[in-house]
């Protein structure tokens, strides 16, 4: 169900709604087990590539959990995806701009 | 005059109003982290040595405040859940517990900067103590600005539940969002600043 069914809640969506609450706790145990993952994984004192990818990979399972389930991001409507496809373009761009400055060889590169 | 499309959906969009409007937000929002990420990236790629942030850091508080976030983003959730029940009560308690849980992370906060404070780590330090300082001050004042909405909604904002439920409960869930969000942004700066 998505949150646009907000205005009056029929009674035969309280079902759904109960299913959506067990669904909102499993995410919750599965966040804190990820947590817990996290700093277990950064005991391990890895090499510093692995730990980030480790690390980021971890970051981004959490993420998905929390904007899928919490922000409702698996039901939402088709207008909602683009404006986020936007800004996930700008914000691969700007986070690969400051990366590619810094290899060499490369044209930004003095 | 009424604002338009609270509660109805708009036919072209498939959306109310408000849902379009703060999901626009949180895209500026993702560009703003997205630019203190990508200073990060560069400071830290640049730099020729780079301190490793368990060992200025204080992890076991950062985690015991990942925990704190997460559990507050479950109780935002359930609240507009009971809200979509028609539990106003319950709605209140879980409202309540985001607040509290809110207010938590931002004096355990509190804590780390005055202990960082009274070693004299400040933020011009050094580039790793700056960017730290930055990017968790940024975060602090989304988690005030997001308990403020949500003391709104708890207290005053509620009354409009008596007079119109349906558009209480699409503001709670577009406050709802936001929160995630802001949750969303500190499950990455955790491993990023005080994990690697």
């Amino acid at each position: 169900m998505t949150s646009d069914h907000a205005a009056s809640v029929p009674s035969d969506h309280a079902v759904d709604i109960d299913k959506h609450v067990r669904i909102y706790i499993t995410v919750f145990v599965a966040l804190m087990a990820l947590t817990i993952i996290t700093v277990a994984i950064s005991r391990l004192h890895l090499p510093i590539p692995i730990a980030v990818t480790v690390a980021l990979l971890v970051a981004i399972v959490k993420g998905s959990l929390v904007a899928c389930y919490f922000m409702h991001l698996i039901s939402e409507k088709r207008l909602i995806y683009a404006v986020l496809a936007l800004t996930a373009a700008f914000f691969v761009a700007l986070l690969a701009l400051p990366v590619l400055t810094v290899h060499d060889g490369f044209w930004i590169h003095q | 005059m009424d604002i338009p499309y609270t509660v109805e959906i708009r036919r072209d969009t498939g959306l109310t109003n408000g849902k379009i409007g703060i999901w626009l937000f949180l895209a500026s929002e993702v560009m703003l982290f997205g630019a203190l990420f990508a200073s990060y990236i560069l400071i830290r790629t640049g730099a020729p040595s780079w301190p490793r942030g368990d060992t200025i850091l204080n992890v076991p508080l950062a985690t015991f405040n990942t925990i704190v976030l997460i559990s507050s983003s479950v109780t935002m959730v359930m609240a507009w859940a009971s809200l979509m029940r028609h539990r106003f009560g319950t709605f209140r308690i879980y409202m309540g517990g985001t607040i509290l849980l809110g207010f938590v992370f931002l004096v355990v906060k509190y804590f780390e900067y005055s202990h960082k404070f009274h070693d004299g780590l400040f933020p011009s330090t050094n580039n790793f103590l700056a960017i730290y300082f930055t990017l968790t001050g940024l975060h602090m004042l989304h988690v005030f600005g997001g308990m403020c909405v949500n003391a709104y909604f708890w207290g005053p904002g509620a009354k409009l539940w008596k007079t119109n439920p349906e558009w209480f409960t699409n503001r709670v869930e577009h406050s709802g969002l936001f929160w995630h969000f802001v949750d969303l942004v500190w499950i990455f700066l955790f491993p990023t600043l005080y994990l690697l």
